[in-house]
């Protein structure tokens, strides 16, 4: 029993099965979303020092990393909200709420708020 | 795939390894009526004297020719099996050797390992029993993904070949044999077992259901300890502390049967269990009775974080 052959371990893992690498993918897409949240706050500080927070937003790094950042959080979005019915099980009077259920739920919920949060900030003072 | 015959004839292998050696010489023919359960460990450890002679240190073989099989009257086609060997004591590392076995419609990939056990190499050591998805038992890698053997026909291949290795994150005994003593130990861990409280009631006592309290935890309760899942996922390949998705189904099987009195959330609230689940969900899309372990893991966490928040909160 002792003679049994231990595998060394696989630093490649992620790239033996097309499920691992869109499954690294995503991961990988949170540090986007902490970029997000980073830009977020120095802007946040801009308006609150009296600086202009368009003089670092428009400067031609930070709009083409924002626009990847875009596109790597939406897909962060999507797929987490995607994910939530394997969390939650909710049954209406002994019914279980399919899957598309509360995925639509949950993008109809993210698209609201967005649009709340779009009118505000787009308004014309 | 606990129970010491479903390890197909570690002992039988052993006195039937004495046989085949004495009958089998070169060019010899050895007529197999039906399949006998002989893909031991210990048996095959005999046989590795035999095979030791035949094979040249560390080289792939490729073996054509059966000494003899009724098979080989209805059909001319092969496909090659390219199987993993590892013969301890004698390998440093698993290698692959090719076997061409007859390519016939209804054959499984376990039917080929069965061919080659009884009529090309009979030192080959694999595990199987039942042959129809229930005992768990043949589960292997087939070109690099977790499969029952006994359930993978070789139509989805095409002309092939297949490659068969041993579940991965299991260390291997032998050829396709992996050690499960980890995954046992981390079954027995979780209690999957009814836990009752108070008074011991008659054996006659019936725990009525309901449909819906029955519907609650029949998924998770198909579950067969084939380990693919265990295979599937990398967090226990990387990480072998990590409790597992079957252990975590198979407790959760139990903590949503309404009959279960138990409480398992100090074994289920760790960063080795539920949290140490990062959600790939692999173990879901291989389990071959539609267990959905990724389910179960998730389902855990909202429970463990609700009993965080609300610690008077039961499951």
């Amino acid at each position: 029993m002792t003679t049994a052959y231990r595998p060394p371990r696989d630093h490649a893992w992620f790239l033996r099965n097309r499920n691992y690498t869109v499954f690294v993918a995503r991961e990988l897409t949170s540090v986007f979303v902490a970029w997000a949240i980073v830009f977020l706050m120095i802007v946040i500080d801009a308006v609150l020092n009296g600086g202009d927070p368009a003089a670092f937003a428009g400067q031609p790094w930070v709009i083409a990393l924002n626009v990847v950042a875009l596109a790597a959080t939406t897909f962060h979005a999507v797929t987490f909200l995607n994910l939530a019915p394997t969390a939650t099980v909710i049954r209406l009077d002994g019914y279980r709420l399919p899957a598309w259920m509360i995925q639509g739920g949950n993008h109809s919920a993210w698209l609201l708020i967005s649009a709340v949060i779009a009118y505000f900030v787009l308004r014309t003072p | 795939m606990t129970e010491p015959d479903a390890v197909s004839g570690v002992d039988g292998a052993a006195k039937q390894a004495g046989r085949g050696a004495n009958e089998e010489g070169e060019g010899t023919i050895r007529r197999v009526t039906e399949p006998d359960a002989v893909s031991g460990v210990d048996g095959a450890a005999k046989q590795a004297g035999r095979g030791a002679n035949e094979e040249g240190e560390g080289t792939i073989r490729r073996v054509t020719e059966a000494k003899h099989h009724e098979v080989r009257q209805t059909t001319t086609r092969t496909i090659t099996l390219e199987v993993t060997r590892y013969r301890p004591g004698q390998d440093s590392a698993p290698v692959l050797e090719s076997f061409d076995v007859p390519l016939m419609d209804d054959w499984a990939v376990l039917d080929g390992l069965n061919y080659i056990k009884d009529q090309l190499d009979g030192t080959l050591s694999f595990r199987w029993s039942c042959r129809m998805g229930i005992c768990g038992s043949c589960g292997m890698n087939v070109n690099g993904e977790p499969r029952l053997t006994c359930g993978t026909f070789f139509t989805e291949f095409g002309d092939g070949p297949i490659r068969i290795e041993p579940l991965k994150g299991f260390p291997i005994i032998r050829d396709l044999v992996v050690e499960v003593d980890d995954f046992l130990d981390k079954l027995r861990h979780v209690k999957p077992w009814l836990i009752r409280e108070g008074e011991e009631l008659p054996l006659t006592t019936e725990h009525a259901q309901t449909p819906a309290q029955l519907e609650a935890y029949k998924q998770y309760s198909m579950c067969i300890n084939c380990m693919l899942c265990y295979s599937a996922c990398p967090v226990y390949v990387l990480d072998p502390d990590f409790l597992g998705p079957a252990a975590i189904a198979l407790a959760q099987r139990y903590e949503l049967d309404s009959r279960d009195m138990g409480d398992r959330f100090d074994m289920l609230n760790l960063d080795e269990a539920v949290w140490g689940c990062t959600f790939v969900g692999e173990c879901t899309k291989v389990c071959p009775k539609h267990v959905d372990p990724a389910e179960a893991i998730q389902r855990y966490k909202v429970t463990a974080a609700m009993r965080s928040i609300l610690p008077w909160s039961r499951r």
